[in-house]
């Protein structure tokens, strides 16, 4: 016959019972530990969701031409200056309506210029484009109407305005309808954009629309910002990508000096760093599970020291040394365990509490991270208690007896 | 039933070497009552550990049941203890924090005896040492006299066939005292053999056979 794990955990049990001061400074210690990896990756991961789901906004079908070569796929600073060899036209973006893969496009062009109404003044960040914007970037508006198709051939004196410009320029007075001086000419507002918050280096709040011909009149060149692309689906992103390089190299004399941008690659250099961040954050997390298992040790070397004599009686009434190992490393392992089992609760709860503060930041902790964190608690309990668990086992019994 | 041959053993304190046991050889038969008697320093705790397989000799033979059991490794020599032998201590030896129920269980216990067969026998045991009604008591509420019957219920839970016991009364009254000789010598009587150790002349007579020990050496055994 041989001990059942039962009564190996109930005597461990009434061990740890009989010292819960002890036994809950330890657990606190090792719920401590775990609830940090588990808050910690959360948050990382939390970051990498918010992150994507920015993008998503974006629209995940949706390719970037940009102006110039450039070999790297990231943002770097020539893609903002643009270095662009021949210019992308107004004709660039509509020929590449000819690809099948092509769903629609909307060409960009960006300046910051002075709008006003009634002597009020603001700086803002003008976009000329077309109507096709309002479904490429999801926009959606609070009053109004979107630019419209025949608006941006012609170049109609029509704007479409963010909340924020609203306030600042109209206050309380009804916007829609009225005429506000964009640089030297004059628009008229026939929409507001609804407030969609910070994507991505744009903020809607903060935007003035105009058509891209009208844009083009105001900045007095033909030159295109970016045209954006939207595919036909996420599949089909790649074959559209060709395409697009296809269609502008033929009409740019044969020479490649465009870049088309896809979100996935942005997006995928995101998850890069954040993932690797995540998993520092929720390394550095880990070293407290170590310290826990360096306490454990710690209280495991001082109940032996002090429970030396009850060790000895295990001898004498015919306890081996393995099962005196056994008897220690399982109290050393409920330590642990209920370390964990109070550490994942306090995680679970700190990252509802951290989603229900902050709604955008979707703070989940990655599964992996309750089973590392799980894992190591428990591991390292075993690992460290393993040394002054073996002392015990190997104890002399006379010496044991001896002490009082 | 127990058989020493030419046992030593020695220990170095120092660069002195002290001989606590110097050739010791000893025959008990089923069903005795020896006590071991000599003045401290004379070797007979030392006598007691070993056949109780807590202490090794450095060389000789001990045979129990016709087995050598000096050469059984660290499991089967608990397994000895645990199955053939009982030991009564002078400092009673109870874990603190369990009740003398608990105490009297754990042999069962860590031999892997279930529940409901376990709390049967405990209560046949504390039946035996009267403390049915002690038995959900912590040792720190009951006195020293119960406590060493707790320890003695203990020591036969397990149906031993020696019983050890050194100085079993050396922390008790002279009523307490007579009380757990009592419960010992019945157990005796039964058929156990049982082994006193003490520099208690008055205690040592009781047995049947005495044993002297000076310098690790038998000076005298008389039955």
């Amino acid at each position: 016959m041989t001990m059942p794990w039962r009564d190996y955990v109930l005597f461990a049990a009434q061990t740890l019972w009989s010292s819960r001061t002890r036994t809950s400074l330890i657990v606190l210690a090792m719920a401590l530990g775990v609830a940090s990896v588990i808050a910690l990756t959360a948050l990382g991961e939390g970051a990498r969701l918010y992150v994507n789901n920015q993008f998503a906004s974006l629209g995940t079908n949706l390719l970037i031409v940009i102006p110039g070569r450039s070999e790297t796929t990231g943002i770097n600073p020539s893609t903002m200056i643009g270095s662009t060899p021949r210019d992308l036209t107004l004709a660039d973006a509509e020929a590449l309506l000819r690809s099948t893969y092509v769903q629609r496009i909307a060409p960009v062009m960006i300046g910051s210029v002075p709008i006003a109404y009634q002597g009020r003044e603001r700086e803002s960040v003008v976009i000329g484009t077309t109507s096709e914007m309002m479904q490429i970037r999801h926009y959606t508006l609070t009053q109004g109407q979107f630019l419209q198709e025949s608006d941006s051939s012609r170049g109609a004196a029509s704007c479409v305005i963010g909340g924020k410009v609203r306030d600042e320029l109209f206050g309380a007075e009804p916007a829609l309808g009225a005429w506000v001086k964009v640089g030297d000419w004059r628009f008229r507002v026939i929409g507001i954009l609804a407030k969609q918050g910070q994507s991505i280096g744009i903020n809607t709040d903060e935007l003035v629309m105009i058509p891209v011909a009208s844009a083009q009149a105001l900045f007095n060149s033909p030159t295109l910002f970016r045209i954006f692309v939207e595919a036909k689906s996420h599949e089909l992103l790649p074959k559209a990508k060709d395409d697009i390089r296809e269609i502008l190299t033929a009409r740019h004399q044969g020479e490649e000096d465009i870049t088309v941008l896809a979100q996935d690659a942005v997006l995928s250099t995101f998850n890069k760093i954040l993932g690797a961040l995540t998993l520092a954050i929720g390394g550095i997390a880990a070293v407290s599970l170590f310290v826990a298992g360096i306490l454990i040790m710690n209280v495991m070397l001082v109940a032996i020291s002090q429970r030396t004599a009850e060790i000895g009686l295990l001898k004498a009434i015919g306890a081996p040394g393995r099962q005196i190992l056994k008897l220690f490393m399982v109290e050393a392992f409920l330590l642990a365990l209920f370390g964990c089992i109070i550490g994942v609760m306090v995680g679970l709860i700190t990252t509802a509490v951290l989603r229900s503060s902050f709604p955008d930041f979707p703070a989940h902790a990655p599964g992996w991270a309750y089973v590392l964190a799980v894992l190591i608690a428990l591991g390292t309990a075993l690992l460290f208690s393993y040394i002054p668990a073996r002392r015990a086992a190997r104890l002399d019994a006379v010496t044991a007896l001896s002490k009082r | 039933m127990i058989e020493l041959r030419d046992l030593h053993r020695h220990f170095t304190v120092g660069d002195v070497i002290v001989h606590a046991l110097d050739g010791i050889s000893l025959t008990i038969q089923k069903g005795e009552y020896v006590s071991i008697m000599g003045p401290s320093g004379s070797g007979k705790s030392t006598l007691l550990n070993i056949l109780g397989l807590l202490d090794q000799a450095n060389s000789g033979e001990y045979r129990l049941n016709n087995r050598n059991v000096t050469t059984l490794d660290d499991t089967e020599q608990a397994k000895v203890r645990r199955d053939q032998l009982g030991f009564v201590f002078q400092f009673f030896h109870l874990i603190p924090r369990l009740t003398a129920a608990e105490n009297i269980e754990l042999p069962l216990m860590l031999a892997g005896v279930l529940p409901a067969e376990r709390k049967t026998r405990v209560d046949e045991a504390l039946q035996h040492v009267a403390l049915s009604d002690r038995a959900h008591h912590r040792p720190d509420q009951l006195s020293g006299g119960q406590r060493q019957r707790v320890a003695i219920a203990r020591a036969i839970i397990m149906r031993p066939a020696i019983i050890l016991a050194d100085e079993p009364t050396g922390n008790l009254d002279r009523h307490s005292a007579t009380e757990v000789m009592e419960i010992l010598e019945s157990l005796n009587k039964s058929g156990i053999i049982l082994i006193v150790v003490t520099h208690d002349p008055q205690l040592g007579e009781r047995a049947r056979r005495k044993i002297r020990l000076v310098d690790g050496k038998v000076v005298s055994d008389e039955t």
